[in-house]
């Protein structure tokens, strides 16, 4: 039995999961439009291989990635390339973006896909190659291309595969019902993990508020390899934190600005579990994911598979959107998800919850009233922060102590906001605070370059002067030594000096 | 449809400043019960009529700071600073030495520094501080307990409040300040000799202690602060007067339980020190500043001039507050044992 650990903090807000019933799984009618975002990823975006006009499959590559931090993109279903323009995408900032868009057919004819029967025959390193080319990217929320967790790495091994089923979010459900629905698919995508790196101990996580997920988990896992560990522990936002659960499960910290690999783990979600196996065992590629729809704006909430690009405007409409009743969408959960400037915005590779409450349900924050250091804040930081310090500091613009009091380890759960009784948004605070000192950042890089730069090209006009300067010294001294050369005699006194000689014999001569 | 693009999180927990001032407020409710018991209802009318002065003030202040007053009224902080300004001045003052100390309180010890979560002082003992020093005569004018004498009336203590010079109560000296005045007795022989010492510390106080006491842990319970302080100054200041303590010669600094169940020891551990504005924040600051509170109670009782040490002690110690704080940073996740 492995020891569970506790964090330090986490709160324990309404779980409202019961909402949008896990383990039900809906598929929204087809949808007259899908629009791929070329960035659906950490890193590089994808560069479109199709052209307007062009008829598609289903699986069909649209975009391949761009160097090897980046992921392809391919077509969810049978259609044809209406657009490659930008379009708004799932940003906190209505950001628009270079996407495709697909005109579906309605026929769903998909490429033929060509699976691995077994996959221990293959190298990991290809098997690397089939989840990139599958375009699978982290689909717990952060979206880093899975295949650069998976490379080998010099001087790092991986020792433990966890699979993260906490989804400590209120309101999502969408790992809930994936474990529900596929754990036999998750169970085979994480022996699948293991493989590739290398790790001899898979450990599945879930929180003790999904019984039933977990049962389907150990049953499957027991059917297939009595050695994979499923774990039950008690549920506290935000033990789904990467690094939080990492601690749950293995009492092991990640170091501050290291990754899970540095300490011998592999962290993935359950539908990247799922994804892996779909493209390793048949070939698939990733192009749609389940989604929880969920808020009391919704008269039919659930999870539905959605296709990736489907707007979110048409999944609403299938869970009954009452849009009068709606006062702001959010993209993922209520404690770290973004709100959206509008519904024409499709799903990506990392939407796990479209969230539509009513005004009653998320009230508009209140004005936030003075800080009144009572320190529930640090009692609640999971990463051990002193969050009324990181406000001080933020608010004096003071970059110095924001980093020496480590604001780079918050990992922006919003806890310390959640608890605090003058309802200050704190973790705005942090965000702009960070976004100041990447700014100082760049800026000193870059003017640590143009002032390299400067410094290189006054050195070398002065070289080049300088170079002037010596080749001319140098012409005048060959013109001198050519003037001299000639036995060091001036020629208009040897020409005199001979004229007189010449006169000097003639008159001896008369 | 208009909607909201705020930040995350969207959720926010019940917790707010009025609920945590409520709840401060509240949970003096049974030591100010059980000290109207003992002194009569002195104490009440102070608290009354403190909190009006108050409320008075933060609203004359805001409307010069050119804020809505209406907010910073409703959030009961004003009142919490009168109410435990009030409950720390002897039950029968006259009416200007509660309007003097609580507009010493909210002026001097809170607006003058940027109002609710910027002053680097506990207000009330702001407040108390100038009183004490004063009008030290007022100040240390306490009433005798039940038991001890008669319990003074509703009428007198109108009479006391707005025409001392009319006011004729018994007051008598508090166990502290017979053990101040009377350091060539034998411990046996003062405790003994003199009524106003009770069961467990002094009569009356020692309930008024325990009554103040419960409040406390009821806070705790409701987690409107940590244990750390209160925990931290009520064992140094065991220790301390158990170090202190020889038994009962003449030079002896008092015993343990007088020195835990008299004066405003409980109070101000659970209700003063917990102070969050002007105490350290992290728990292990918060562990420091406690016992060193703790320890200088004692030694300003034991050796200093005053009987009771309680305000003077967090004063020095809300000076060090910033200090203790840039040595106790809490070790942040994953970031090993570097503190």
């Amino acid at each position: 039995m492995r020891k569970i650990h506790d964090i330090h903090g986490g709160i324990h807000p309404p779980e409202r999961k019961a909402l949008s019933r896990p383990g039900e799984l809906q598929t929204p009618p087809m949808p007259g439009r899908l629009v791929l975002p070329l960035s659906q990823h950490i890193g590089k975006p994808a560069q479109p291989v199709v052209a307007v006009g062009d008829q598609v499959l289903g699986g069909q590559l649209i975009a391949e990635a761009e160097g090897p931090v980046s992921v392809p993109v391919h077509a969810p279903t049978s259609g044809t390339i209406t657009a490659v323009d930008r379009f708004a995408i799932p940003h906190a900032s209505g950001l628009e973006d270079c996407c495709v868009e697909i005109a579906p057919d309605g026929t769903d004819r998909w490429v033929e896909l060509n699976g691995i029967d077994d996959y221990r025959a293959f190298e990991p390193s290809e098997l690397v190659s089939l989840a990139r080319n599958a375009g699978i990217a982290g689909m717990g929320g952060a979206g880093f291309p899975t295949a650069v967790k998976l490379m080998a790495r010099e001087g790092r091994s991986i020792d433990t595969v966890i699979i993260n089923g906490t989804e400590c979010e209120p309101y999502i459900t969408a790992d809930d019902t994936i474990m529900q629905c596929q754990p036999r698919e998750i169970v085979l995508g994480a022996q699948m993990l293991a493989y590739i790196v290398g790790a001899e101990h898979i450990v599945i996580g879930v929180e003790d508020n999904k019984p039933t997920a977990f049962a389907a988990m150990r049953d499957a896992a027991s059917g297939i390899d009595n050695r994979i560990e499923v774990v039950s522990f008690p549920t506290k936002y935000p033990s789904g934190g990467e690094k939080q659960l990492i601690e749950i499960l293995t009492g092991k910290q990640v170091p501050s600005g290291g990754l899970p690999s540095d300490i011998g783990i592999l962290c993935n979600n359950p539908g990247t579990a799922v994804a892996i196996y779909e493209a390793i065992a048949n070939g698939r590629p990733l192009t749609r994911r389940i989604v929880t729809l969920t808020g009391e704006a919704l008269q039919n909430p659930g999870n539905f598979e959605a296709m990736l690009g489907t707007p979110i405007s048409h999944l609403l409409d299938a869970a009954g959107y009452r849009a009068e009743q709606n006062n702001r969408l959010i993209h993922g959960g209520p404690m770290m998800g973004f709100a959206l400037h509008s519904a024409d915005i499709p799903i990506i590779k990392t939407t796990n919850c479209i969230l539509a409450p009513t005004e009653q349900e998320l009230p508009t924050p209140a004005p936030a009233q003075p800080c009144i250091r009572c320190g529930m804040c640090a009692e609640a930081c999971p990463a051990e922060l002193l969050p009324q310090q990181l406000y001080w500091f933020a608010r004096a613009k003071d970059n110095d102590s924001l980093e020496q009091h480590n604001l780079f380890d918050c990992i922006e759960c919003g806890a310390c906001s959640w608890v605090c009784p003058s309802q200050i948004p704190l973790v705005q605070y942090y965000r702009a605070g960070k976004a100041a000192i990447n700014e100082a950042r760049q800026e000193k890089v870059r003017s640590d370059r143009s002032r390299a730069r400067f410094e290189a090209r006054q050195e070398r006009v002065e070289r080049e002067a300088a170079e002037r300067e010596a080749k001319r010294a140098q012409r005048k001294a060959a013109a001198q030594r050519k003037a001299e050369g000639s036995d060091g005699e001036d020629p208009v006194k040897a020409a005199i000096a001979r004229a007189k000689a010449r006169k000097q014999a003639e008159e001896s001569t008369e | 449809m208009g909607l909201l693009t705020v930040t995350s999180p969207h959720a926010h927990g019940p917790q707010s400043v009025t609920r945590v001032m409520r709840a401060v407020l509240l949970a003096t409710l049974p030591g100010v019960a059980v000290m109207t018991y003992f002194f009569g209802p002195g104490t009440l009318l102070n608290i009354i009529a403190g909190g009006l002065v108050a409320l008075a003030l933060e609203g004359l202040v805001m409307r010069l700071r050119q804020r809505q007053a209406g907010p910073y009224l409703r959030d009961y902080s004003v009142l919490v600073t009168s109410t435990l300004l009030c409950i720390a001045l002897p039950a029968y003052t006259p009416w200007w030495i509660v309007a003097v100390g609580v507009a010493s309180s909210v002026l001097l010890g809170k607006h003058v520094f940027g109002g609710l979560g910027y002053n680097p002082f506990n207000p009330a003992m702001v407040g108390y501080v100038v009183l004490l020093i004063s009008f030290p005569v007022q100040m240390s004018a306490w009433p005798a307990p039940r038991g001890l004498a008669e319990v003074p009336s509703l009428g007198d203590s109108f009479v006391a409040f707005f025409q001392a010079n009319q006011y004729d109560g018994i007051t008598m000296a508090t166990p502290l300040d017979l053990l101040r005045q009377n350091q060539g007795e034998l411990m046996s022989e003062l405790t003994s000799s003199r009524a106003q010492f009770g069961a467990l510390a002094g009569v009356g106080w020692e309930w008024i202690n325990i009554a103040f006491l419960a409040g406390g842990l009821w806070l705790l319970y409701q987690r409107i602060f940590t244990w750390h302080a209160p925990v931290a100054m009520l064992a140094a200041l065991t220790l301390s007067a158990l170090l202190g303590y020889d038994g009962g010669s003449s030079t002896s600094g008092g015993p343990v339980m007088v020195h835990l169940l008299s004066g405003a020891t409980i109070f101000g551990a659970f209700f003063i020190i917990t102070d969050p504005v002007s105490s350290a924040v992290s728990n292990r600051g918060r562990l420091i500043f406690g016992a060193a509170i703790g320890v200088l109670v004692y030694l300003i009782r034991a050796f200093g001039n005053y009987p009771d040490a309680l305000a003077f002690a967090v004063l020095i110690m809300n000076f060090a507050a910033p200090f203790i704080d840039h040595y106790t940073q809490p070790r942040v996740y994953g970031q090993g044992d570097k503190r």
